[in-house]
């Protein structure tokens, strides 16, 4: 998958002159984890851009410049490490355009790793989607696959609004897979139905697609079906293709790599509460991290939903009476 | 037009990378026992970090990052300090944690992805390791103040990076404990690389030390190669501190032999000439040249002491790769002084699925 964020990149810098990229390591370290690999050698140090080690001068050096013109792409090394930008992504960016009635806007995608997995080290391992979901006039993104990557980093470079754009680390490496560099991007505003059964509808998104699929085909076995739903754009969220699955399975169960309490998942079985609640069989259920610190590696196994608890989650819906 | 303000730096250095002595001792170094004291700690930490960085390599450690090439720095500094001061580490300062009392084994711990490690059973009033850039240093701030309010004649140490001092919650450190003369020492480990970016991309400033002139609190350079010169300077400041004279700024200049973590390739953005030069005054040489010629010294003592670390290392190694792993417990019960009870539901769901797995992962 990181090839296809570098080769995405590559194509929006050689086709739009209003592109940079910036971030800490992006240039001739080609990012910590390479997703930026040659990309200052082969468009020079102008548009590949190394910043002081700042986040929040990351993000705010990104409002000033999509509003004078140019597309930043800017890399946040960690996840763990956006905190210092989020003053600038929701004071400014996610709303220069609602403030100023449009005169003044904000293409900015900040791109950054997700979750855990890795055993990567303290705060190198966190999933805060949910913070980003929460912010107005923000979309987030977190593809699952290599090919998605690259249609929806593309998507989000051209959008004009200021896009979060998360990178699961254990995908990086994990997938192999032939991405033509086309140019193509994928829609910013769907879902992607991953497999499809009548039995029980499954919502996740990120590396949690892996354990959610692994369980997917495991309950096949035991001729249990499911609708496998890659959110993969986590806000603003596609209700229209959870909602028609959930009319035809009649059962739910989101799964993430998060914390449990407030949650994506807790808004997607609200959407599905108000908009379905007839069409449910069974309770919905959420598989999810636990309410407490994503912890050092040797229990980030233990904290990260695994196929075993979405299979019995899975149970649980098809248990109800 | 009126000038109205002014600044210098000073640089200072006592043993130069020739290991001639350049200025007056100190008055700790009259004793001679006391410098091989150090020089002792500084093998301990190489030894010890060579070791680790193995570990990592044969799968049996996490991401670890080296403080290979900064032991002068991180020695002076541990023997500057009281043991009631506060130190307010960065990730790598291992030479400071070890003179301080945090063992080999909390450090395995840590960067081996066990909490435990963050327990120290030596300074428990220390802070544990910080990864998020910069942060330290208004705690460091902080645990001052508290200081300063009780008047208790203690002071806080942080280390920060040289890319660390790109951002805001650096300036703001040094700006409030300059502003209410808080009890603390700043010292930047400039090594001259944060993972690929060099020094000059972060400021156009000459100097990081000059940082202090913007807080109005005085900002020094010392050559963080010398061990002599960094505990000397280090002392001072927190002399001042102790005494209500408010922080200090010193920049230590240093450099960074290692890569960044062993997840890092410097060999990708640093050029192989410029590392070379680094070796050539890195902090060992000169000191050990120093205390031989001075008769405390010896090729004996020398290989007894790589042996003798050799043991502890060792002994530190087999307890941690030995030592029992935390149950799933450990991601609930240090969350609260008391846990919720829907933690304690969640607690025992981890408890479950580990038990149907045959223990937690590890």
């Amino acid at each position: 998958m990181v090839e296809a964020i570098s080769m995405a990149q590559a194509w929006e810098l050689e086709h739009d002159a209003a592109v940079v990229v910036l971030g800490q390591d992006v240039g001739a370290n080609g990012g910590v984890f390479r997703a930026t690999a040659g990309l200052q050698a082969r468009f020079g140090a102008d548009r590949v851009q190394d910043t002081p080690l700042a986040e929040a001068t990351i993000a705010g050096m990104s409002v000033g410049m999509a509003t004078h013109g140019l597309k930043p792409v800017a890399e946040i090394q960690f996840m763990g490490f956006i905190y210092p930008a989020l003053d600038q992504i929701i004071n400014h960016m996610s709303r220069m355009r609602y403030r100023t009635r449009g005169r003044l806007t904000c293409p900015v995608v900040i791109r950054t790793p997700h979750g855990g997995g890795i055993h990567a080290p303290e705060h190198h391992s966190e999933s805060m989607e949910t913070l980003l979901c929460h912010i107005p006039g923000l979309r987030v993104v977190c593809p699952s696959t290599p090919a998605r990557a690259y249609g929806l980093l593309l998507a989000a470079i051209r959008d004009p609004d200021p896009v979060m754009f998360l990178e699961p680390v254990r995908l990086y490496r994990a997938v192999r897979q032939e991405v033509p560099d086309d140019g193509r991007a994928l829609p910013l505003d769907r879902c992607f139905v991953l497999r499809t059964g009548v039995d029980v509808t499954l919502v996740t998104w990120g590396a949690m697609t892996l354990e959610t699929l692994r369980a997917a085909a495991e309950l096949e076995g035991e001729g249990v079906t499911a609708d496998v739903i890659d959110l993969a754009t986590l806000s603003p969220i596609d209700a229209d293709t959870i909602l028609d699955s959930v009319a035809k399975t009649g059962r739910l169960v989101i799964v993430h790599e998060a914390a449990r309490n407030v949650g994506l998942g807790a808004e997607i079985a609200a959407i599905v509460a108000e908009h379905a609640l007839y069409d449910l069989q069974a309770p919905i259920q959420r598989v999810a991290g636990y309410d407490t610190i994503m912890p050092l590696f040797r229990l980030e196994h233990d904290y990260i939903p695994s196929a075993r608890r979405i299979i019995d989650a899975v149970r649980v819906t098809l248990a109800a009476p | 037009m009126t000038i109205v303000a002014e600044f210098t730096i000073q640089r200072r250095q006592i043993l130069d990378a020739n290991a001639v002595l350049v200025a007056p001792l100190p008055r700790f170094a009259a004793d001679i026992g006391e410098i091989v004291k150090m020089y002792a700690a500084m093998t301990r930490v190489r030894v010890f970090d060579a070791k680790a960085v193995n570990l990592q390599r044969t799968g049996q450690l996490g991401t670890y990052p080296s403080s290979l090439g900064h032991e002068a720095t991180h020695v002076g500094i541990g023997a500057a300090m009281q043991p009631e001061d506060v130190l307010a580490p960065v990730y790598r300062e291992y030479g400071t944690q070890l003179w301080r009392g945090v063992t080999m084994r909390e450090i395995l711990a840590y960067w081996g992805g066990d909490e435990r490690g963050n327990d120290f059973a030596g300074p428990r009033h220390d802070f544990a390791w910080c990864v998020p850039i910069a942060t330290q240093a208004l705690h460091a701030a902080g645990a001052a103040m508290a200081f300063k309010l009780r008047r208790e004649p203690r002071c806080a140490l942080a280390y920060i990076g040289d890319g660390g001092t790109s951002e805001g919650a650096f300036y703001e450190a040094l700006n409030l404990a300059g502003a209410r003369a808080l009890p603390v020492v700043f010292v930047i480990v400039n090594n001259g690389w944060a993972i690929s970016v060099p020094v000059a991309h972060q400021t156009n400033a000459q100097t990081l030390a000059q940082k202090a002139v913007a807080a109005g609190i005085p900002g020094i350079q010392v050559d963080g190669n010398d061990v002599l010169a960094v505990r000397h300077v280090v002392g001072e400041a927190l002399q001042t501190a102790r005494r209500g004279g408010g922080p200090t700024l010193i920049e230590a200049l240093t450099y960074r032999l290692s890569d960044h973590t062993t997840a890092d390739d410097a060999s990708r953005y640093r050029a192989e000439a410029e590392v070379k030069a680094a070796w050539a005054i890195e902090p060992m040489l000169r000191l050990r040249e120093y205390i031989t010629r001075a008769g405390a010294w010896s090729d004996d003592r020398e290989s007894a002491l790589l042996q003798e670390c050799s043991h502890e290392v060792d002994a530190a190694v087999s307890e941690y790769l030995s030592g029992e792993p935390q149950s799933t417990d450990a991601m609930f019960d240090t969350l609260f002084a008391q846990l919720p009870d829907h933690l304690h539901a969640q607690r025992a769901t981890a408890r479950r699925y580990a038990a149907k797995r045959g223990g937690a992962s590890s």
